[in-house]
């Protein structure tokens, strides 16, 4: 192709056929033309091969590309696990890749939660972790000898490469081949998605997203050819998302509502009743495999929607037997009555039983907070204190968007133009998956996948139009010149469509806004995921005075210090925020941490840091503590630290424990911690750790010692003697400070 | 601490008392001590002369130490004096005297002493002299105490040694220096003849002493010196033939000094750094060969960014610190790594390669209690010996790493108790051969290149499991008559090119105006036209009879009534425009002539071509 410079754009381009029309009257003319000698009409019996392989080219292009957008983080720190929860997936992958898989399954973490110490193999999805493992052994067994790090920080971009393609196919499933390219390359680089898959971000939903997208894509494969055999490939794609993540509720729900659409819209076939029965009973079979789900398919609230489609469905199935047999249409009617009615009664009871007696259990917390957002904030003050489950706000869909925002209503049209069941699925899966998003900022990610879809057959679409409307109207043109240009015998007489004479204008300049959009996008995706998403917030990066770059690498000191200078069996206590990282990179117990199942105990910790020094110590003594560690930002202006969170401490323990009471830490609703703030704020522990001996510290030019950067204020209680902890450790920019717990003093 | 210099006390008595009696025929004529104290690391350097009383002849001399001390003993060297005394002794030259341990001493022998043996460069007759110096370097030999202080005490050290020469010889003449740190001296024991200049201590001399004398001396002073121990040192050598040497080297290293108590704090330490942490190291320098490159330093949970790099032609340093300021008994742990070129330190003889490289670790002044170090060979060299300048101990293993089969041979050397003066080179000679290398690309060749195979051979594969299956039959049936659409396609597109071929002698008759080559070329054209024609009856007649083909056949036959009209039209427009110039019309005159040929030829191409492309997208 290289050799034929002018041929090829003709042939290259995927539809040939306009363009290859106006070439004979062309050629036609008696003019000395070159490109005549070449063969084209060869060139174009091709054309199929070529798409062929421009599609390829695309999609390799499209996966490497959405590998390596996610590569910032790596380049600007290094090859590390970023965050809170990945810490811990890193721990629970290290351990399986050293212990192997039954070990894994049956491990007792006595590191965390102390004196409870949580049962890993049955609290997890270990979807993830097996992965990486067996991505992990394989690579060995090809005998590269890659470290485990490397392929956990390679995990989540690996599955997001994975994803387009899987995008690719959906799009061409549910559109045409084109809105397949499009959207596999708009999720390629889309930022709602980067957010949680950047090299480093070693989470559930990195492996979730395709599994998710893989589970809906084999589903509406099976719904459109109502082969076993696909139905199959989804419930499989179900199981490993069960494994890998607790989304998959949005699956199982999901599914069925658009079962129960199809249905009420009248577009019950066997196809369908095919697809559903095969994936929902063994989708729900295998799903039971994984230990943390276990029953719910059959015993929880949230699985029951599911259960009431399969027998809908069944219902269905015998009543289309029934009207086959029976001719006559009235007696029919009366039958479907009864039965319907019936049907919804057994159903109903059923449930209600169900519910009554306890077997089914009702919809969780979570569950309720995304049916209500306000149902958190007054409930459950964990999953409110946490800032990715607050409801989105408007910017950050822009941002984590941008243009697909408004080609998704657009693509909504295209689909509802051209309703199929196929498009019935995306159009619910993006309308469901938008209102979760707005619940909660975390859900943009579920919504990321459908958006981009839809997005790309508008954009498809839009250009496939237009592109139709200027290549129609080219031989215009080419016509004309040729005529211009022709020797005297040219062709006089072409007659010319002139009905629209501003529509191949005006179409390429709605193709070059169109463009203009797309590299817009392309641009900003670019600029969030290296300016926002790539940072591991584990090193902190700041720009020095003279513009070099400054790195706090504070927490790992810390954790590093931790893990060397203390016993191996002491117990640390801290925020739950810190408890993965602690028993990951610390290696040492902790009281709490990021798997908050037990809501008292983080209570307990929550009521100690917020009691003074010596009720305190009765807690700490009570719960072993040897070691507490708090993050302080007061000399970096470091603004997510303990201080900042301390409300959250204060609402969780007072939930448990009432004596803690919100009120007495606040002035006037206020929150403070300068001369006016309440005695008992200045006083508890965690103000007396955060500040121990800050008041002695000039942190700015001008300022008086003790000014706090981060909330830029000067601290109330400069003179803090701590009488039961003393410093152990505080890093070399006081963002993490431990404090020793003393033993208790002689009675005599 | 009391109780053992109690020990030493009555220890060196019951020496003296019990062992009076005269050993050997030699007699040690002039013994100078000099004790450095000023790092972690004790140094003795003794200049010993020798003197033979009796009237054998001897050729070594015993050397003896107290079991306790012994066991601190990390390297001891004895060199020949030639010259005058003090010049700077290279005791890792060839001409060192060599040192052995006496395994089984004598019966007569006192208990809980080590002795070792220099063996002299030739016997010493009766009332020969030879002098020698003796290097004895020891670790852990300092004890801190008090062993606790708080983060602003500055830690003092204890050093117990005897005033005299331990020795199971006479000593006529002694002298011991102690050379300690420039700073405070706590307290220090007084015998006769003690002098003290400025940080230097000066007992002696003392003259004729009996055997085994032994006076205990106890040194109690300041020292800042970082005590960096390395618990365990893995140096990993790994030998690449494709011209890099990978050294990765594991410290596990803790500040051995008195032991920090009670709180650290960081604004202390921050306000006043050597006051208030006199005694905590911040960093270390490593010197590394010239050239190391792609440096990096790093721990279990991720890099450490700081650290500086400096280099040179000479040397290259590397200025480590660790995550935090190092206090007594703090730990921390990290690795290094760095690659060399390969033709540094690779070299070849009698038919074998080998290795030459440093022993121990390139950190300056630091104490390796337990060094491993593993020289990772390439995979398939074989015939593997070790050359060492002191007695380690060997074992082997294989490492399995990229691409590898069978693994690659290790050689383990281990020794423990390592100090700077063991930074000596070692050799590993193995056999390799130089092919051997390309077996790691071809690999991977191979494996893509199969890999390859397999999808070609995947996606010319009949994978169906039923052959009969009435679907099975059906796509067969379908996949035969898509070639024969396409034969037809190509038959038409050929038929194009003669119209192509047409029209360009239309060209070049209006350009030159020959009538007989035009009409040769319409002729030509003719003649393939209508064999194509013949070759389309054949396909036409199978996808008439195929059920398959029902729906694409109305198109295809559509198609192939164009051309033929297209075929018509053509060749009667070229016989029109020969005719005209035959008749030498005007171009005005032909072109009306042709005028309506030429209409509707646009048209036919036009409608061919859109069959075309309906048909290539089925």
């Amino acid at each position: 192709m290289v050799g034929k410079p002018q041929p090829e754009p003709v042939n290259g381009s995927a539809k040939s056929g306009p363009s290859q029309s106006h070439l004979a009257p062309s050629s036609s003319t008696l003019k000395p033309d070159l490109l005549s000698n070449f063969s084209l009409k060869s060139l174009k019996l091709k054309t199929k091969q070529q798409e062929l392989l421009i599609r390829i080219a695309i999609l390799c292009l499209v996966y490497i590309l959405a590998f390596i957008t996610r590569l910032f983080s790596v380049l600007r720190y290094e090859s590390m696990i970023h965050e809170f929860d990945p810490y811990f997936n890193y721990r629970t992958t290290l351990f399986l890749t050293q212990k192997g898989f039954y070990e894994f399954w049956n491990w007792f973490d006595s590191e965390s939660w102390y004196p409870l110490g949580r049962i890993i193999g049955g609290t997890l999805y270990p979807g993830l972790m097996v992965t990486a493992a067996l991505i992990y052994w394989s690579l060995r067994f090809l005998r590269f000898a890659v470290h485990i790090r490397e392929v956990c920080v390679l995990t989540a971009p690996f599955f997001a490469s994975n994803t387009t393609l899987v995008a690719y196919f959906f799009g061409k499933e549910i559109w045409d081949s084109g809105a397949g390219l499009v959207a596999a390359a708009l999720i390629a680089i889309c930022p709602g998605y980067i957010s949680r898959s950047v090299a480093g971000s070693y989470d559930n939903e990195g492996v979730a997203i395709f599994a998710l997208l893989l589970t809906f894509y084999l589903f509406v494969k099976a719904v459109n050819t109502g082969s076993l055999a696909w139905a199959l490939a989804s419930a499989f794609g179900y199981f490993y998302m069960v494994s890998a993540w607790g989304g998959y509720v949005f699956i199982i729900n999901l599914i069925p509502l658009y079962v129960l659409v199809l249905l009420v819209t009248g577009r019950y076939s066997m196809r369908l009743y095919v697809a559903y029965n095969c994936m929902y009973v063994l989708g729900m079979l295998l799903a039971m495999q994984i230990r943390f789900v276990g029953f719910q398919h059959v015993q929880s609230g949230e699985h029951m929607a599911a259960m009431g489609v399969f027998f809908l469905i069944q219902v269905f199935y015998f009543l289309d037997w029934v009207k086959h047999l029976l001719s006559d249409a009235k007696l029919f009617q009366a039958f479907l009555r009864i039965t319907v009615t019936s049907a919804i009664g057994v159903g109903g009871i059923a449930l209600g039983l169900g519910m009554a007696s306890g077997y089914i259990s009702p919809w969780t917390g979570r569950f309720y907070s995304l049916l209500d957002p306000t149902y958190a904030k007054d409930h459950i003050p964990i999953i409110a204190s946490v800032s990715e489950h607050q409801p989105t706000a408007w910017s950050s869909f822009m941002f984590d968007f941008h243009i697909l925002l408004f080609l998704f209503p657009a693509g909504l049209y295209f689909c509802f133009k051209r309703l199929s069941d196929a498009t019935i699925f995306i159009v619910m899966y993006g309308l469901t998956s938008m209102y979760f998003a707005g619940v909660m900022v975390r859900l943009i990610l579920v919504a990321t996948p459908a958006v981009c879809l839809i997005s790309a057959i508008a954009v498809s679409a839009t250009i496939k139009n237009l592109t139709q409307v200027v290549r129609s109207n080219n031989k215009v043109p080419q016509a004309g010149s040729s005529k211009g240009t022709g020797s005297s015998k040219g062709s006089s007489k072409v007659s010319i469509d002139q009905s629209q004479p501003f529509q191949r204008n005006g179409a390429i300049a709605l193709l070059l806004g169109a463009f203009y959009l797309l590299s817009k996008y392309a641009t900003h995706c670019t600029w969030v995921t290296s300016e926002a998403y790539s940072s591991p917030s584990i090193v902190l990066a700041a720009r020095g005075a003279h513009g070099n770059r400054v790195i706090f690498d504070d927490y790992r000191e810390a954790y590093f210090w931790l893990r060397q200078n203390t016993p191996p069996d002491a117990k640390v206590m801290s925020w739950w925020d810190y408890g993965y990282q602690i028993t990951a990179m610390g290696n040492r117990t902790v009281i709490v941490d990021n798997n908050t199942w037990n809501n008292t105990h983080i209570a307990t910790v929550g009521h100690a840091m917020s009691s003074y020094e010596d009720e305190a110590y009765d807690i700490m003594r009570s719960l072993d503590v040897d070691y507490v560690l708090v993050v302080f930002g007061g000399v970096t202006g470091y603004s997510s630290d303990d201080i900042n969170k301390f409300l959250w401490m204060v609402r969780i323990g007072g939930g448990v424990f009432p004596v803690i009471k919100e009120p007495d830490y606040l002035v006037n609703g206020e929150y403070r911690v300068d001369k006016g703030a309440a005695p008992k704020m200045l006083n508890c522990l965690m103000y007396k750790l955060s500040y121990y001996r800050f008041g002695e510290l000039t942190t700015e030019y001008g300022k008086p010692p003790g000014y706090d950067r981060a909330r830029g204020v000067e601290i109330g209680n400069k003179d803090i003697k701590l009488e039961y902890l003393e410093e152990a450790f505080t890093t070399s920019n006081w963002i993490v400070r431990i404090y020793k717990v003393k033993p208790p003093k002689n009675r005599w | 601490m009391g109780y053992r210099r109690l020990d030493l006390l009555v220890f060196g008595l019951s020496v003296s008392i019990l062992w009076g009696t005269v050993f050997s025929d030699l007699i040690l004529s002039k013994v100078d001590r000099r004790v450095d104290l000023r790092s972690q690391i004790v140094r003795i350097t003794s200049t010993l002369k020798v003197e033979n009383d009796g009237t054998n002849v001897v050729s070594e001399v015993l050397l003896a130490f107290p079991d306790d001390q012994a066991k601190h003993l990390a390297y001891l060297a004895a060199t020949p004096n030639e010259g005058g005394k003090g010049k700077a002794k290279d005791f890792k030259t060839s001409s060192s005297l060599p040192v052995e341990l006496v395994v089984h001493p004598k019966h007569d022998m006192p208990p809980a002493l080590t002795f070792y043996s220099v063996s002299l460069p030739k016997g010493l007759a009766k009332g020969d002299t030879f002098t020698f110096e003796l290097l004895a370097v020891f670790t852990h030999a300092l004890q801190p105490f008090p062993e606790k202080i708080s983060q602003a005490e500055i830690q003092l050290l204890v050093f117990q040694d005897s005033a005299y020469f331990l020795s199971p010889y006479a000593v006529r003449a002694q002298s011991l220096t102690v050379k300690l740190p420039d700073a405070r001296i706590e307290s220090y024991t007084r015998l006769d003849n003690t002098k003290i200049h400025g940080s230097e201590i000066k007992y002696g001399s003392y003259e004729n002493l009996p055997p085994f004398s032994y006076s205990p001396i106890v040194v109690h002073f300041e020292n800042k010196q970082p005590f960096a121990v390395a618990q365990e040192l893995v140096r990993e050598i790994e030998i690449s033939h494709w011209g890099n040497v990978q050294v990765t080297e594991h410290y596990n290293l803790n500040h051995g000094g008195a032991q920090i108590k009670g709180e650290f704090s960081r604004l202390d330490y921050q306000a006043r750094p050597h006051v208030r942490g006199a005694s905590a190291f911040r960093h270390l320098v490593a010197k590394l060969p010239p050239r190391a490159r792609s440096v990096y330093y790093r721990d279990e949970i991720g890099n450490i960014s700081t650290s500086h790099l400096w280099g040179d032609s000479r040397k290259t340093e590397l200025e480590i610190e660790p995550r935090y300021p190092l206090f007594g008994g703090w730990r921390t742990s990290f690795t290094i790594g760095y690659g060399l070129p390969l033709q540094d330190f690779l070299f070849q003889s009698k038919g074998k390669r080998f290795l030459n490289f440093t022993f121990g670790s390139p950190i300056n002044d630091v104490v390796i209690d337990t060094l491993i170090v593993k020289v990772v060979l390439p995979e398939g060299s074989g015939d593997v010996s070790v050359s060492t300048p002191f007695p380690v101990k060997q074992s082997q293993e294989t490492k399995v790493s990229h691409l590898d089969i069978v693994g690659r041979p290790v050689v383990v050397l281990e020794k423990t108790n390592v100090v700077p003066e063991h930074n000596q080179y070692f050799q590993v000679y193995y056999k390799f051969n130089s092919l051997a290398m390309l077996r790691e690309p071809f690999m991977l060749i191979s494996g893509f290149f199969f890999l390859f195979v397999a999808g070609i051979v995947y996606m010319h594969a009949d994978m169906s499991i039923s052959k009969s299956s009435a679907s099975y039959l059906a796509k067969l049936q379908w996949d035969e008559v898509q070639a024969a659409v396409q034969q037809v396609e190509n038959i038409i597109s050929r038929c194009l090119t003669i119209h192509d071929k047409l029209e360009a002698s239309l060209r070049d008759l209006s350009r030159t105006g020959d009538i007989q080559a035009s009409k040769a070329a319409r002729k030509a054209a003719d003649g393939s036209l209508k064999e194509l024609t013949k070759e389309l009856k054949p396909l036409l007649a199978f996808l008439q009879s195929s059920q398959q083909a029902s729906q694409i056949l109305p198109k295809v036959e559509d198609l192939i009534v164009k051309e033929k009209d297209l075929q018509e039209r053509l060749l009667a427009k070229h016989s029109t425009v020969v005719d005209c110039y035959e008749k030498k019309y005007g171009g005005k005159e032909i072109e009306n002539r042709i005028a309506q040929h030429q209409q509707k030829i646009n048209a036919l191409t036009q409608e061919v071509d859109d069959l075309l492309d309906f048909i290539a997208e089925t």
